[in-house]
Order: C-alpha cells, then sequence, then structure tokens
C-alpha cells in the first residue's frame, strides 16, 4: 500500500530498500550474486593475494604444489595459483563485458525488427548471413583484424553474438505484439516508447536473460578459443584460456596444469548460468517461490 | 438517443494471407466487407454473428486499433483515420473496449494498481495522489476491494480480472465502449455479475455500448438494436424485440433456431435448423455469401449480393426474398 506505482521514481534508499527486499525473497539469486561478487573481488585484488605471475623461472619449471608455489609452476616456471587469480580479471571483464553490449545491441536492433515491417526483414537477412558463419571463426577473424587486447577480444566476441540474440528478441516481440494486453494497452492510449519500456520489455525479459547468461559464459569460453589460438589477449597477460593453450603441451605429463583453469572456468560459467535461470523466475510474478537449486 | 455517435460507412478490412513464401500469391481475405452501420449515442448494439464471421475484426476497426482498408468510420462526426497521430491519441480516451480474455488483456507483470494508472498517467489526469484516489475510486466503482488492487492478475479470479478490465475501460470516463465478448471466457455464475456491471456503469455514465457477442440470450437482454454477422458482412439489423420474434434473414432464423432453450421439446416446428459450416473467407460464394447453406436460396442468390435494405421499420435485411421466406412460414 505504501509505494504507490504512479510514476516510479523513488529515491536511492528506496531502490536499494527494493533491492534488499528482492534478495531476500530470492535466495537463490542472492547466493549466486554473491559468488560472482567473490570472484570479481578475487580478480580486483589480485596482487595482494598472490604473487608476480609473469615472473619467469625456467630453472624451477613444471614443479609440483608446495608452500612456495601453491598448485606449482609451470613450463616457464611461473606461479600456477597466481596466474589463476589474475586470470579472473580477462575471464570475467570478457564475460560480463559481452554479455551487456549484446543485451543491450540486440535488445534494440530485436526490438526494431519485431517492429518495423519492411526493415525488420532487412535486419533479418543481414542476421541470418551473419549466423551463418560460425561464431568461433568470425571471432578469430575479427580479433586477427584488430590490434591485441582485452577490447578487440570484447568485440570480435559480441559480434558474433549478437545475432543470437536480435534473433531471439524478435520472436518474442513478435509474439508480445499480438497480445491482447498490447491492445489494451495502445486503446488507453500508451505508445512509443513508455509501450515498449511498459509492457514489451518486461514480457520478453525471462528469454533475454537467459540468453544473456549464455553471451557471457559463451564469451568467456570463446575468450579461452582465442587465447589458446593465440589471437586472443597476449600470451603474457594471464588468461584461464591461456593457461589451457599453454598446458597443452604438458597434458600427459601435467594434467593438472589444464585442470585448475578449466575448473575455473567451468564454475564461473555454471554460476552464471545458474543465475541468470534463477533470476528470470525471480523476476516473473507469476512464478511462485520454489525450492531450492 | 437520436444523436449519432459512430458512424461506419463502407468499411471494409482485407487481409493478406499466405503472401510470405518466395513463390506464393497473397490472397485477399475480406474479414470485414462493406459495413454500413450507425450507433446512437446512449444505446445498446448487440453484435453477434458465428466465431469468424469478422466481430472482432469490426470491433478493433471502432477501436481504431486498425486502419480500415476501405470506407470510413465517424467518431462523433470525425474521420480519426484521417487526423494527425496526435488527434487520434486525444481523441482515444472516449472511447474503450473491454476483452474476451481476462487474463491475456492484462499485463502479467504489472498489478492491479498499475494497470489501472496508467491510462490516468497517459492523459496526466491530475497530480499522482489524484491519480492514486481516482485508481481506489473506480476499483470501488467496479466491485474490487481495495487489497485487490496490490494483486498481480495470476492472483486474482477470471472475474475480478474482468472487473480489472472494466475499470480500467472506465478510467478516462469514455463515452463508448465495445466490449468484446466479455463474459464468454468467464463462469456462467460470475457472467450475470459482468454483464449488469456494465449495465449499471452504462446506466450512470450514459454509455454507448457495442456488446459482441455469440450468446443470443444474453444479447437479447441487454441489447436495444441487433446487428448480425455473416462473413464479414452486417446481414440484418434490427430492433431487439424484432430479432427475437424470428428475424427475417434464413441465418438469423437458423442463429435463433440454435441457441438453447430451458426446455428442449419446446423447439417449435418448421423452423430452419443449423446446416453446414461457414465457407472459408478465401474462397466466399458467390452472389449471397449465406446461398450454400440458406433453405431458400434460388437462382439469383448465385448472381447477385444482395445489400442492406430496409425491411420494416427501423429494420433492416440483406436478402432477396426476405418477405417470400416471411410469408411461407406463417
Amino acid at each position: 500500500m505504501s509505494e504507490i506505482a504512479v510514476a516510479p521514481r523513488p529515491l536511492l534508499v528506496d531502490l536499494l530498500a527494493l533491492a534488499l527486499r528482492f534478495l531476500r525473497a530470492h535466495r537463490e539469486v542472492s547466493v549466486m550474486l554473491a559468488l560472482i561478487a567473490l570472484m570479481a573481488l578475487v580478480g580486483i585484488l589480485a596482487p595482494l593475494l598472490a604473487p608476480d605471475p609473469a615472473a619467469i623461472n625456467p630453472a624451477n619449471r613444471l614443479k609440483p604444489p608446495s608452500a612456495e608455489h601453491w598448485l606449482g609452476t609451470d613450463h616457464l616456471g611461473r606461479d600456477v595459483y597466481a596466474r589463476l587469480v589474475f586470470g579472473t580479471r580477462t575471464s570475467m571483464s570478457v564475460g560480463f563485458s559481452v554479455a551487456a553490449a549484446t543485451t543491450l545491441i540486440g535488445v534494440v536492433i530485436g526490438l526494431y525488427a519485431g517492429f518495423a515491417r519492411r526493415g525488420g526483414a532487412i535486419v533479418m537477412r543481414i542476421n541470418d548471413a551473419m549466423m551463418s558463419i560460425p561464431a568461433v571463426l568470425l571471432a578469430i577473424a575479427l580479433a586477427s583484424l584488430m590490434s591485441q587486447g582485452l577490447t578487440a577480444v570484447i568485440v570480435a566476441i559480441t559480434i558474433p553474438e549478437i545475432p543470437r540474440m536480435v534473433r531471439v528478441v524478435r520472436a518474442l516481440v513478435l509474439g508480445v505484439r499480438q497480445q491482447p494486453y498490447i491492445a489494451a494497452a495502445v486503446s488507453i492510449g500508451t505508445r512509443g516508447v513508455p509501450l515498449v519500456m511498459r509492457h514489451v520489455i518486461p514480457n520478453t525479459l525471462g528469454p533475454v536473460l537467459v540468453q544473456a547468461t549464455y553471451a557471457c559464459a559463451s564469451a568467456i569460453i570463446a575468450s579461452a578459443v582465442l587465447a589458446f589460438l593465440g589471437v586472443g589477449t597476449s600470451p603474457d597477460v594471464p588468461s584461464w584460456g591461456g593457461m589451457m593453450a599453454d598446458a597443452r603441451r604438458q597434458f600427459r605429463l601435467h594434467p593438472d596444469l589444464m585442470l585448475y583453469p578449466g575448473l575455473a572456468l567451468s564454475a564461473l560459467v555454471l554460476i552464471v548460468n545458474i543465475l541468470g535461470d534463477r533470476l528470470s523466475d525471480a523476476m516473473d510474478p507469476r512464478k511462485a517461490r520454489r525450492g531450492i537449486l | 438517443m437520436s444523436e449519432i455517435h459512430v458512424a461506419l460507412e463502407g468499411v471494409g478490412k482485407t487481409y493478406h494471407v499466405g503472401g510470405g513464401g518466395m513463390f506464393a500469391k497473397a490472397r485477399p481475405l475480406y474479414a470485414v466487407d462493406d459495413v454500413n452501420l450507425t450507433v446512437m449515442r446512449g444505446e445498446t448494439l448487440g453484435l453477434v454473428g458465428e466465431s469468424g464471421c469478422g466481430k472482432s475484426t469490426l470491433s478493433r476497426l471502432i477501436m481504431h486499433l486498425e486502419r480500415p482498408s476501405t470506407g470510413r468510420i465517424a467518431f462523433e462526426g470525425t474521420d480519426l483515420n484521417a487526423v494527425p497521430a496526435n488527434a487520434l491519441h486525444a481523441a482515444r480516451q472516449k472511447f474503450q473496449m473491454v476483452f474476451q480474455d481476462p487474463y491475456a488483456s492484462l499485463n502479467a507483470r504489472m498489478t492491479a494498481r498499475r494497470i489501472l494508472a496508467e491510462a490516468l498517467i497517459n492523459y496526466r489526469v491530475g497530480s499522482r495522489a489524484a491519480i492514486a484516489a481516482r485508481v481506489e475510486e473506480i476499483a470501488a466503482v467496479c466491485g474490487l476491494q481495495p487489497y485487490h488492487l496490490d494483486k498481480y492478475p495470476h492472483e486474482l479470479s477470471g472475474g475480478q480480472c474482468q472487473r480489472i478490465g472494466l475499470a480500467r475501460a472506465i478510467a478516462l470516463e469514455p463515452t463508448l465502449i465495445v466490449a468484446d465478448e466479455p463474459v464468454s471466457a468467464l463462469d456462467v455464475s460470475i457472467q450475470a455479475q459482468i454483464i449488469n456491471l456494465i449495465l449499471d456503469l452504462q446506466r450512470q455514465m450514459g454509455l454507448t455500448l457495442i456488446f459482441v457477442s455469440h450468446d443470443l440470450s444474453v444479447v437479447a437482454h441487454i441489447a436495444d438494436r441487433v446487428a448480425v454477422m455473416y462473413l464479414g458482412r452486417i446481414i440484418e439489423l434490427a430492433p431487439v424485440f424484432d430479432l427475437f420474434a424470428g428475424g427475417a434473414h434464413p441465418y438469423t432464423q437458423m442463429l435463433l433456431a440454435a441457441a438453447p432453450r430451458p426446455v428442449p421439446s419446446a423447439r417449435r416446428r418448421g423452423q430452419a435448423v443449423a446446416a453446414g459450416e461457414l465457407p472459408s473467407p478465401l474462397d466466399p460464394p458467390s452472389g449471397c455469401h449465406f446461398r450454400p447453406r440458406c433453405p431458400f436460396a434460388r437462382e439469383r442468390c448465385t448472381r447477385e449480393r444482395p445489400a442492406l435494405r430496409p425491411y420494416r421499420d427501423g429494420h433492416t435485411v440483406a436478402c432477396h426474398f426476405a418477405e417470400d421466406i416471411a410469408a411461407e412460414r406463417t
């Protein structure tokens, strides 16, 4: 009764209270967000948590875990634990930047394609053309065109990811447009941006969120692939994908070098996927509270 | 009752179907075909017909949710399809719609309070406090309790959702309400409540009501005049008593004969019984659309499309032989 939904412009305090209540009501979402925050913190505080990840010591290479090197050393004698901790930065920034950029651009293009008759058809043909090129191949081509660096990697992975999002959004918009609540909204004088913001976007949110988490997860993997192939971030920047690429040569004798970044990668991808799934449920008032995970 | 509220002149709506493929040619579908109709201020017009006869399309045309392919619709004397978008936007306040599906016509992600406030926000009716007060007021008028306002549609019953739909429709104090089968999705026990609520609102606000239904008994109860549609055309338009005394058009007679009766054995003898199915609107029969199903069809019906013509006082019919058929029946 206290918050009136008329012209929703609550103060920052109200927003925080609202967010807090949302988190309290959706336990799993909070747990996943906390885990992601923890990983982000590890990335941010990496210099405090680990030694120099680039320090080369060939005399001390491929050593098993010890008090000095918690997870041992790689083929150049670099500390694996340090590289793992610093690699969090690359993987997370790539994953979340790509997800954010893909969602933002994809939703805008998808809305246009869903609403515009002729323009939409043109957009969708371009979309089809882009989807006919394998995403990783396109990313490799784009990455090799640009200078090595994090931004280049993010752009190279985002572009092939956009058509998927556009396709999902357009299909959803075409469905939502036919709904009687849209006709009802039009007849009470809702039009233009408010129509899209109040009625179309909220009702496409669930699948879009799932697609966004998929983009995030596949971007982390794609960045690993790019690093693995040597067209991603430069070899001296620690990344999980790069670590796995380096570990390939020692795989028979030292499979653990592949294991650590692989585990970290799987854990992050899993957390993001569960978050997306639970978040889309949590934002749908029709879905009542469910049990654990 | 004398002032014209809405006038439809030769209104048609054609859709093109099947043109999606590269080699498929789009075929015209005449959803609504050459409809002439005037609705008087304050009256209740019943619009009846089988599923797929164009009732809903006609409602959407009157609501200006779609543009007619031909003809013009004058609302209070103005053709709103010929005015700038802003003028149409301003005029929308005056005509509102109640939808068939009480759940699908409400945005599931909004509370009842937000749904009801939306129209008032769109037209900036007063301050935040004034809008909040008005929301509570219209909700109360439509028989909703204050605690219903903070619920989402899925937490409410079909009847309660339809009350929200009605409250939303009257929020802007319209003069015309188009109700497109507003009770057909509800339990029978709720139907009467909603119909009475609609009639109460009509009386209090002096509304003109266009009531679309396939339920003849409901229409008989509330309408002043009834328009019968068949395959996109209006084939009979009559005062409610004339129509229910046994319509002039064979199709109307068929509909009346098909309506359920409290005592089934009371079915009168010699009455036409529903035969055949609605022809495809993509491939309508020549001449009179009803010809293939009509027990009275003659050669002229194949050649010539019957126009809506005066039959008796205030009663028009689109049948070449209405008088002959009436004579034959007595």
